[in-house]
């Protein structure tokens, strides 16, 4: 494979390129699904390919093919200079990399069981065990359950001399049950929402999961919503579980930090950011509680951001993203960082795959868990009146990232510190540094955990990435509620 | 790119290959390019070439899928061996149907389409997409505005081939110009897409966002609450495109479709008429579905009542057999499902709204409203409730406020909260039907619409 990362960079240097990167990745998944006891879906897919990144006359190219013979290799860097030349026309300034050492290195997810080496009997089985439980509770009328593994390859080599092999795998499951009956349908999910947890590491994580021990519950849940009072509209406290907290982190703090939507380069499609940058170490994005970090590091866990290197070849770091409160940091690329002042990249340039330009993306965006010891039970039991809620249903958010509006599938009411009568079609909104400012409790570490988000969409060709959310639940004062159903 | 006879070969390989009862094999991929553009300059610029093999193997009412987007001898034959590995270890489902054969009924006669490959959009370079990007980009600059965009063309095949001798084959090109323009504290928004360049004005595009930039511009805030609203066509696309995967006929039996317990009965306004037809001229895509069954035309919505649904073969034929066979009109397989297996089933792709005997244009909308607020495009649309179509969203680069007939000034833009039950109810004008594009939902053929009470729930802070 380095051979032929060669043979795209020699072109790329002998046509005048004064930087070039060549991916070469080669990637497998495998999807399994079931749904009401028969199979839903049975596909194993790989994709090989090569993209190479210029800089020509001062601007960016791009090109990539599935063809890695030699002839097609050199015609896609070649392609890739054409295409630069052709952006150097509306060229304003000259493209700038900040400096980054060229490295040779090799990184592997950490990975206990190979998710490929697991039958695909043993699989089924395991769905089809969790598709008889949903299925048993009186009232369900849809069960799905899902398995799906990722394992990609990459190879990484530079102008510059860098040269990264890197490794990495990724699994999520999960399950939901549906029920209809009259004129609603309730659904509960487990782990979480949109196909479960997902985490970068091996098999392992279906151990983890106790997926089967909890599917009688969800599904009883999923029945029980029908009865359930419909949420109230209002001002109340609100305490989150941390699934839902951490696609809240996602999208109101994830979003905007994107130095690339900052600067406008994200106008005609995902939008731009509030966090203009006089924002920077000036704004009280939360309270002193709020402490956000943008951590790629093995060592914050087998999130879907996790990497030795990003994609332009920088290594995986740490950037304190909200600091007691304080916004100190946004995610930044080897172009974007002197924007901001910064004289190396944060490292969180990403692409889908080998066809993709890659762009900055999230990497493990996490909500610090409390310092003092607080369980969600504790955390109730401080909470004299509020709601409780649970599991993501619907997520919107405008294109600066200002108002969101956010639904659950369930929720319970909390009275006098004891969660009381469940609730249904759950929602909230707000304005995002009032809600962040409005926290007021973090449930500690043992609560604390790394949630997936398989599906973040961005970019022009749309890119669909994973993300990483530690979240641990927490409180918020004084948020409005319900108005997801107002004036329906 | 890939051809036909090609196609044909690899799959008499895989075929030689196999040692399943039946094979289907799909072919899909082809040639892309997009520039982009933001800050008045190109910031980004690729293009790809991929094509993808996707193998179906069957053994005794047992099936999977395996894909690859290699070609070589060892990549088949590992092809060939995922997909059959993955197949064996099933169990049966006596549901599964034989492969199609494409002579098993008369509502299968091949679909005839308009040629949907251009050589205005095949002979697109990277120095020409530049060109029409620059004319973008001096539009911004003489209104003293930031551009930001793509323009991107691609040209792709669809194949399917299986043991039962389907051969069908489809070739497309495609072109994108959108464009959004930045002011201090407005913007606005233009997209266009077709099969054929040469339909595509970058200029005017631009220019039309640019007016709606400099018209938002010092927006004011209008208290939610509930407005007439004019949505133009890309407002109207986006949020209609979260109905169409329930008239699916797999999601009827799968009680999760808001049409459960609602066909047959009025709940869209009597001007509400709706097809999917894929052979329409303005429409896009191949023929034939997943399984190689020709696309049919089918009348979803007439007069505000729902008629009928999409069916892929298997769905058609375990609607037979349901509860719901006598409540939910024809059922037969219309040409619309997805490759198997799949959990959706199927859906209708080819959308167009039937547009009324006297279209009113924008201009007589706003003309004809007392107090409103028009809307160009809607953004970030979820679902908030699946049985009363209830979605959220925003609206987005370019909300006005229309008083006495006159778009008076530009509006902080809204979240709404609204039932699509609500929406299409409360039409009272519609415009001539066009290709809509937007970000939200495919492309469809959709008119602008005015509609009461459309439910405005907040107000953003730009």
């Amino acid at each position: 494979m380095k051979q032929i990362a060669h043979w795209a960079l020699n072109i790329a240097n002998q046509r005048g390129a004064s930087y070039a990167d060549a991916r070469i990745v080669d990637a497998r998944s495998r999807a399994l699904a079931t749904k009401n006891s028969k199979l839903g879906q049975a596909s194993d897919s790989e994709s090989l390919g090569l993209g190479i990144r210029v800089i020509g006359d001062g601007a960016w190219g791009f090109s990539a093919s599935d063809d890695l013979r030699r002839e097609a290799v050199e015609e896609t860097a070649a392609r890739a200079l054409e295409i630069a030349k052709a952006s150097a026309r509306l060229k304003q300034d000259a493209v700038r990399l900040a400096p980054e050492k060229p490295v040779t290195a090799e990184w592997t997810t950490p990975c206990q069981i190979d998710p490929f080496g697991i039958s695909i009997e043993q699989n089924l089985e395991l769905l089809f065990a969790i598709d008889r439980e949903l299925c048993a509770v009186a009232g369900v009328t849809l069960a799905e359950t899902n398995l799906n593994f990722h394992r990609e390859e990459q190879w990484f080599l530079s102008t510059e001399g860098t040269d990264i092999h890197q490794t990495k795998y990724s699994t999520g499951a999960g399950y939901a049950a549906y029920a209809f009956a009259g004129s609603d349908i309730q659904k509960r999910s487990y782990p979480s929402s949109y196909g479960g947890q997902w985490q970068n590491k091996g098999y392992e994580l279906v151990h983890e999961l106790k997926l089967l021990e909890n599917a009688s519950r969800i599904a009883e849940e999923a029945v029980a919503l029908h009865k359930a009072d419909k949420c109230p509209e209002g001002r109340f406290t609100v305490i989150l579980e941390g699934s839902q907290l951490g696609l809240q982190i996602h999208e109101s703090i994830g979003h905007p930090i994107e130095l690339d939507r900052v600067l406008g380069m994200e106008a005609n499609f995902a939008g731009t950011s509030f966090l203009t940058l006089d924002k920077l170490r000036t704004l009280r994005y939360g309270s002193d509680l709020v402490n956000v970090v943008a951590d790629a590091r093995q060592e914050h866990g087998p999130g879907l951001g996790t990497f030795g290197f990003d994609d332009e070849g920088v290594p995986a770091q740490c950037t304190p993203i909200v600091t007691n409160g304080l916004f100190t940091g946004y995610l930044s690329s080897r172009e974007t960082a002197h924007m901001v002042g910064a004289n190396r990249s944060g490292g969180t340039l990403r692409a889908e795959n080998w066809n993709r330009l890659p762009i900055i993306r999230m990497t493990n965006v996490s909500l610090l868990p409390g310092e003092k010891p607080l369980t969600l039970e504790q955390l109730i039991s401080d909470t004299d009146n509020g709601v409780y809620m649970e599991t993501n249903r619907s997520w919107s958010i405008d294109d600066k990232r200002y108002n969101f509006q956010f639904g659950t599938e369930i929720g319970w009411e909390i009275k006098n510190g004891k969660r009381r009568r469940m609730l249904k079609n759950c929602s909230y909104s707000g304005i995002t540094t009032e809600f962040w400012n409005s926290l007021d409790a973090i449930c500690s570490r043992d609560e604390w955990v790394l949630w997936g988000t398989p599906n973040c969409g961005k970019g022009q060709p749309q890119q669909v990435m994973g993300t990483g959310h530690g979240a641990a639940p927490s409180r918020f004062r004084n948020i409005k509620v319900g108005s997801a159903y107002k004036g329906n | 790119m890939l051809t036909k006879d090609q196609a044909a070969t690899i799959f008499a390989k895989l075929k030689k290959l196999s040692t399943a009862d039946e094979i289907e094999v799909l072919f899909f991929g082809g040639k892309s390019a997009l520039t982009r553009f933001a800050n008045n300059t190109i910031h980004q610029n690729v293009a790809e070439e991929n094509h993808g093999v996707s193998v179906r193997t069957v053994f005794a009412g047992r099936t999977a899928r395996a894909t690859t987007n290699k070609f070589d001898d060892a990549s088949l034959q590992r092809v060939i061996q995922a997909s059959e590995a993955l197949t064996k270890v099933q169990h049966p489902d006596a549901d599964l149907l034989p492969l199609f054969s494409g002579v098993e009924n008369k509502s299968a006669s091949p679909t005839r389409i308009p040629s949907r490959s251009f050589e205005s959009t095949l002979a697109l370079t990277p120095e020409s997409r530049a060109e029409g990007v620059e004319q973008m980009i001096g539009i911004a600059k003489r209104h003293k505005l930031t551009a930001a965009g793509i323009f991107a063309n691609s040209e792709t095949i669809e194949g399917i081939f299986n043991s039962r001798g389907v051969a069908a084959w489809h070739t497309q090109s495609s072109c994108d110009i959108s464009v959004t323009m930045l002011a201090a504290d407005s913007s606005g928004w233009q997209k266009g897409n077709s099969p054929d360049a040469s339909n595509l004005d970058a200029r005017k595009l631009a220019e039309t966002a640019a007016q709606k930039a400099i018209g938002s511009a010092g927006p004011q805030e209008l208290p939610a609450g509930k407005y007439t609203v004019i949505l133009e066509p890309a407002a109207v696309l986006d949020i209609v495109g979260f109905m169409f995967s329930d008239f699916s006929g797999l999601a009827i039996l799968d009680q999760r479709s808001f049409l459960n317990d609602r066909i047959g009965k009025q709940i869209f306004g009597g001007n509400i008429n709706i097809w999917d037809d894929v052979a329409h001229p303005l429409q896009s895509g191949a023929p034939f579905d997943g399984e190689g069954a020709p696309r049919q035309r089918v009348q979803l919505v007439e007069n505000g009542i729902v008629k009928r649904l999409v069916y892929a073969r298997p769905t058609a034929e375990r609607m037979r057999r349901s509860e719901y066979k006598d409540q939910v009109g024809p059922i037969v397989p219309t040409g619309h499902g997805f490759p198997l297996p799949n959990e959706l089933g199927e859906a209708p792709l080819n959308i167009i709204f039937s547009e009324p005997k006297q279209p009113t244009n924008v201009d007589q909308m706003i003309a004809s409203t007392e107090r409103g607020v028009l809307v160009t495009r809607l953004w970030y649309i979820r679902e908030v409730d699946p049985y009363e179509k209830i979605l959220t969203g925003m609206t987005r680069d370019g909300t006005f406020l229309v008083e006495n007939g006159k778009v008076r000034h530009g509006l902080l833009n809204f979240r709404f909260n609204e039932s699509l039950l609500h929406m299409l109810s409360n039409v009272e004008q519609m415009s001539g039907s066009v290709r809509a594009s937007g970000e939200e939902s495919f492309d469809m053929v959709v008119p602008a619409m005015k509609v009461r009470d459309f439910n405005f729930t907040e107000v953003t802070r730009f």
